[in-house]
């Protein structure tokens, strides 16, 4: 029998208006930054979303969670539909969800020591019986890492992977049950890189976690997702198991992205094909009609630019072309 | 289009604010001795006192345009347009008090703004280029000076040094010359008014460039022209100037619709028929009509300015250009 | 045909807490036509040795010693030690730099064809519109369309990999013998990564210029590059042709650095090989080797981890022209 999913997103979207001073039309512009987006989240599942800039992977997990409101569309978490929460119905909900954000250097308030840092959801949320919230603090802080003597200590004492653990034991303070990492290792050194995805494997293990891992770099997507979704322009166009997407994927942008990837093997690297994709992306505010990546497919024939394609089951992969590899 | 509409906002809160002022307008018209009611009754007529106040308001704004007419037959007083009121303390439609007063102001402004401008701007550039060094340790001495002293201090220290003691330049007559009459006894005239503004100005500017251009200094486009093998000179000069020009033609717009509105103090202090004058007297006698007009004249020229500086950024940051 | 040689470069930064030596003893050389790449993570002293070869240090807060030899058209310059007026001279001219970011590295109130001309105007003396001829033509070469008309437009109307694609042209302007490109596709994504770096492997074959290629990504590495340079805390730690370092790593930090990679192309396993410990602070640093801390070989030293932490190792010499500075000898780890 099939398990209810933890968090099922229908048709997501979430429209920017670009203002502009001048602007006497009634037809406002619109940053179409996610465009009717839809997956589900088993619990205890790991789901990454990739893409480049400006596809609209970090505006997702921010309005899966409700730090923007949605446009349109629907998410469903543990059954419960909270697309039209007000934030006094979503606060509860607030400790069972958490994000972790990309830049360690701007997303801690400088000016808190880190136990106030992460202790600040045991004063939100309360605390269990008999703990005190410098004991929790300490307890979260060893678990990620960090030496528990440093909790008064600024952020700006500790390096670019510290303060990511700090954020990592803020997000874990509430014991969530889903967390959305919005790039969380993009900002950091390539040896250090790795210790926190280790960690984040780790932590999901013991804490029964399930996440949304966000990121560009398709290598660290792949080693920690159990599922891979790709974003183009506001719109998921491919949907597959991790294996099955990196060694047999179907959309052309999947297969352009894949391809991009440099290989750390100068003999592999040098002798591959490489696809390499002409243009620029299109402006979020004008997409194409038809299917999103038309205008770069190298495959686009005519009912690529008037139909858009739905995401459609092949295999155990789903796809949004017309015309899938 | 908004400009229009906070003008006319503006316009309306001064007169809603000066209608429900404690004394009443027609009783001033006659001095503050006065206490004839007869006549205070026939002014309160002849000026329109006795109507409603948003009456009184639209007959305010229609005299912008069409000019007013004031009593009738021998007590006839007519105010072309544009019609600020009448003020009875100056015998005068305020329309031509205030045309006699703004030459004053604008040269005081105008001049003033160039003095401070100049002074500002190379200091602050300097005191950045050199930072660490003589000149930037100096420029902030300067800048503490500056900022501290109040305009009148400045304007007597002057007044007391230059003219009294040294007898440089000629003791303020109390009546302006202008540029076009008599070209040095303007310059007499205005120097030292100017480098009163001037001073106080150009500390607070040259602290602002200095800071602007060694932020722009550590912009990334600045690595970018010094690794094309520019030199430091053009640099400075093209790049860095420009970018950090913008916010500067902001405050300076700003800070010269101030003035224009009235440098009081220095006004004061050096005798000059300004429009700071006429508005210190009008607020001294009661003279409601000018109170109002110099308010509202204040307010329009800060609008007017801020549109003027939008244009100017436009025009130096194609960014905000819109297409 | 020995372009640049670089002989023991020290760059140091006296600060509040002590002296940074964020580059201490620096030897290397790169041909005409080559690409070296210089790998390292922040803190290894990269980008202050590029810095100090294009004389873009702040002066009053650095102290440089050391030559820096570049045989250009105008004979041997000593890049380290030229006065500000000739280091101006050599700077867009024989050496060009791109740098990391594109999105702020483009004045926003100029026209990219100000910027352009500007490049060349300010080595060449010929007439603007001269100068303009030539800017349509590299922008052309870097695969920007309609050249022309977009000579008149502003850096925020271009994407961030076509602002890449302006520096670059603007870098090709004078011709220069060797370019300078630090982390040049690391803020663009992939697809336009991999673009660019074609782009810059075409224009290299076609100029014959040398490339510096600084980078912390041992996957544009290994398309890119023909010799690389691993730098961890201001030393050279391993130098070797390309094939030679991937294939056979010798120093143990370039070692761990390619095993924590994530490889889509091989099998995921369970956990990612991390290296342990921090980033080296370059105030606190051992007397000997500056990754001795962190390093899961030492205990294989004659002598154990005491030695690896007291005595600064040599770079040698190991294979064919492959050096490494790390007390383990022997030519496989």
């Amino acid at each position: 029998m099939k398990q209810k999913p933890l968090l099922e997103v229908r048709d997501l979207s979430k429209y920017f208006p670009i203002s502009s001073p001048f602007q006497l039309s009634r037809h406002k512009v619109m940053n179409k930054a996610v465009n009717g987006v839809s997956f589900t989240l088993q619990e205890g599942e790991t789901l990454g979303l990739v893409g480049e800039s400006g596809c609209g992977k970090s505006t997702v997990g921010r309005t899966i969670l409700k730090l923007y409101p949605p446009t349109s569309g629907e998410i469903i978490f543990e059954n419960e539909d909270i697309t039209h929460h007000s934030s006094r119905q979503m606060k509860p909900l607030r400790k069972k969800m958490q994000i972790i954000f990309q830049d360690p250097y701007s997303s801690l308030n400088p000016r808190h020591t880190v136990g106030e840092i992460i202790g600040a959801p045991f004063r939100i949320f309360g605390t269990e019986k008999g703990k005190t919230v410098k004991s929790l603090v300490q307890e979260l802080m060893e678990r990620v890492g960090l030496n528990p003597e440093h909790f008064n200590r600024y952020p700006h004492e500790f390096s670019g992977g510290q303060r990511q653990r700090i954020g990592i034991a803020r997000a874990l303070a509430t014991r969530p049950k889903f967390i959305v990492c919005d790039e969380p290792v993009s900002a950091l050194d390539v040896s250090i890189q790795a210790q926190v995805i280790n960690l984040l494997d780790d932590l999901k293990r013991d804490f029964g976690l399930s996440y949304i891992f966000i990121a560009h770099n398709l290598s660290v997507v792949q080693h920690i997702s159990d599922r891979v979704a790709v974003m183009y322009l506001g719109k998921i166009v491919e949907l597959a198991p991790t294996t099955e997407l990196y060694t047999n994927s179907h959309h052309p942008y999947t297969r352009a992205l894949l391809s991009a990837i440099p290989i750390p093997d100068p003999v592999l690297e040098r002798s591959r094909e490489q696809i390499v994709l002409s243009g620029d992306l299109p402006s979020p505010s004008n997409p194409p009609q038809g299917c999103v990546f038309s205008s770069r497919c190298w495959k686009a024939q005519a009912q690529c630019f008037s139909e858009e394609p739905q995401l459609l089951k092949i295999g155990k992969s789903e796809v949004a072309c017309h015309f899938p590899e | 289009m908004i400009a229009l509409a906070i003008l006319l906002a503006v316009s309306f809160a001064v007169y809603v604010i000066f209608s429900f002022l404690p004394f009443d307008p027609a009783a001033l018209t006659c001095g503050k001795n006065c206490n004839n009611p007869a006549i205070i009754e026939a002014n309160r007529v002849r000026l329109g006192y006795d109507k409603p106040f948003w009456e009184q308001y639209l007959i305010f704004i229609s005299g912008l345009f069409l000019g007013r007419t004031y009593g009738e037959g021998a007590a006839l007083i007519v105010c072309p347009a544009p019609s600020l009121g009448y003020s009875f303390q100056e015998h005068a439609c305020v329309t031509s008090s205030i045309a006699e007063a703004l030459p004053v102001t604008i040269s005081l402004a105008v001049g003033a703004l160039v003095c401070w401008l100049l002074l500002g701007v190379s200091l602050g550039i300097l005191a950045a280029r050199f930072r660490g060094r003589i000149a930037d340790v100096g420029s902030t001495f300067f800048v503490l000076i500056g900022t501290s002293l109040p305009t009148f201090l400045t304007g007597l220290l002057l007044l007391v040094f230059v003219v009294i003691k040294w007898r440089l330049l000629p003791y303020p007559s109390g009546s302006y010359t202008p540029l076009t009459e008599n070209p040095l006894e303007w310059l007499n005239t205005m120097i030292l008014p100017w480098i009163t503004l001037a001073f106080a100005y150009a500390a607070l500017y040259t602290r602002f460039v200095r800071n602007a251009v060694l932020e722009t200094l550590s912009e990334d486009f600045i690595r970018t022209a010094r690794g094309k093998g520019l030199s430091e000179k053009v640099i400075l000069r093209k790049h860095t100037l420009r970018a950090a020009l913008a916010p500067l033609v902001t405050m300076a717009g700003l800070d010269f619709a101030g003035l224009l509105g009235g440098a009081i103090l220095t006004e004061a202090v050096f005798n000059l028929p300004g429009l700071g004058r006429l508005s210190l007297g009008a607020v001294r006698d009661f003279d409601l009509p000018i109170i109002v007009a110099t308010t509202i004249l204040a307010a329009a020229i800060v609008v007017l300015m801020n549109l003027i500086v939008d244009i100017i950024y436009a025009f130096i940051d194609p960014r905000v250009r819109v297409r | 045909m020995t372009l640049l040689q670089v002989e023991d470069l020290h760059v140091s930064f006296p600060t509040i807490d002590g002296l940074v030596k964020a580059v201490d003893g620096v030897s290397f050389e790169v041909n005409r036509g080559e690409t070296l790449a210089i790998v390292g993570e922040s803190g290894s002293g990269k980008t202050v040795t590029n810095l100090a070869l294009m004389n873009l240090l702040p002066q009053r807060a650095s102290r440089i010693t050391g030559h820096a030899f570049l045989n250009s058209r105008q004979g041997e310059i000593d890049l380290v030690n030229l006065p500000e007026t000739q280091a101006q001279q050599v700077r867009g001219l024989n050496i060009a730099m791109i740098f990391q970011d594109p999105m702020s590295a483009l004045h926003p109130y100029f026209t990219i064809g100000d910027q352009i001309v500007e490049a060349h105007q300010a080595h060449n003396a010929v007439s603007k519109e001269e100068s303009r001829q030539r800017a349509i033509e590299l922008l052309e070469l870097v695969g920007i369309s309609e050249a022309k008309a977009r000579l008149n437009s502003y850096p925020h109307q271009f994407s961030g990999g076509m602002r890449q694609r302006v520096l670059i042209a603007m870098a090709l302007m004078n011709d220069p013998e060797l370019l300078i490109a630090d982390e040049p596709t690391t803020a663009l994504d992939v697809t336009v990564q991999a673009q660019i770096l074609r782009l810059l492997r075409e224009l290299q074959k076609e100029l014959h210029m040398a490339i510096i290629l600084i980078t912390h990504d041992l996957g544009v590495v290994a398309g890119a590059a023909d010799r690389v340079n691993v730098m961890y805390a201001g030393k050279i730690v391993e130098s070797a042709d390309v094939n030679e370092i991937y294939a056979r790593p010798l120093a143990p930090y370039t070692h761990e650095l390619l095993a924590s990679i994530p490889r889509p192309d091989i099998q995921k396993e369970e956990r990612l090989h991390a290296i342990g410990g921090q980033p080296p602070s370059l105030l606190k640093l051992p007397p000997g080797c500056a990754f001795a801390p962190r390093c899961d070989f030492s205990s294989r030293v004659a002598g154990g981890k005491q030695v690896c932490l007291s005595t600064m190792p040599d770079l040698t010499e190991r294979r064919n022209n492959h050096w490494v500075r790390c007390h383990l000898t022997g030519d496989t780890l």
